[in-house]
């Protein structure tokens, strides 16, 4: 699955980058799996997913918890806590 | 109703004006005015950045101001925020609540305003006299703030 991945903020520096298009392989289905195949991606990948538990996430512009399905997904989003207001 | 996310600064008199023009069922206008305060968390800021995710910050905003529609009776609202390079001083944010009585005014705007701060994508990045950047980091008391709202269902 072809997919377009977008990083915000700290996520965006520490990846060196603000969006790519990746393929996915097959057993990658879930947010949490997607987290997981991205840190194996490469050390500024690893250093930007580190902690992975304060990153939010959105699929096609809205937000999803770690369980939520890629099926479908067009534009992948990760990101740290919102400071907006 | 309506949202709307600029560089330009905003000017809270016309955004007001505009907003109740021609209008006699609005009977309590509430304007909240978020602006940048030169200190955070004991740091000096001498400028900030604010980042956002075009296309979700906008149907978030909007998300929110229509659930905000769905629980107060409101005649008409309005979200600004604020994007790029701010100094202290600056406005950030604006919301206007209008009804036809002012509780339901008031309540709509401290919504809006809590949940903006918990779900639009928008990411500050301050700059210290220094020249030394940070990225603010979110406040647990924000998502407290936020959280107030759906005890009460």
């Amino acid at each position: 699955m072809s997919v377009k991945i977008r990083y915000f903020a700290w996520v965006r520096e520490k990846t060196g980058k603000a969006e790519e298009v990746l393929d996915l392989p097959g057993n990658v289905r879930t947010v949490a799996e997607l987290v997981t195949w991205l840190k194996g991606l490469g050390p500024e990948y690893a250093e930007a997913f580190a902690r992975a538990d304060v990153i939010r996430v959105a699929i096609d512009q809205a937000h999803v918890k770690p369980t939520a399905s890629l099926a479908g997904a067009r534009e992948i989003a990760f990101f740290p806590p919102v400071t907006g207001g | 109703m309506g949202v709307r996310v600029q560089r330009e600064d905003f000017d809270i008199g016309a955004e007001v004006r505009r907003l109740a023009a021609g209008r006699t069922d609005i009977g309590a206008i509430v304007t909240f005015t978020g602006t940048m305060r030169g200190d955070n968390d004991g740091h000096r800021i001498s400028d900030m950045t604010l980042e956002h995710y075009p296309g979700m910050t906008e149907s978030e905003l909007a998300r929110v101001e229509a659930e905000a529609g769905k629980r107060w009776p409101l005649q008409a609202s309005l979200i600004v925020h604020r994007i790029g390079a701010l100094r202290p001083g600056d406005n950030i944010v604006l919301v206007v609540t209008a009804s036809a009585h002012r509780e339901a005014a008031f309540a709509a705007a401290e919504f809006l305003m809590d949940y903006l701060k918990t779900s639009a994508p928008f990411w500050k990045k301050e700059r210290g006299p220094d020249g030394a950047e940070r990225w603010v980091e979110a406040r647990q008391s924000d998502d407290r703030a936020a959280e107030r709202w759906t005890k009460r269902e």
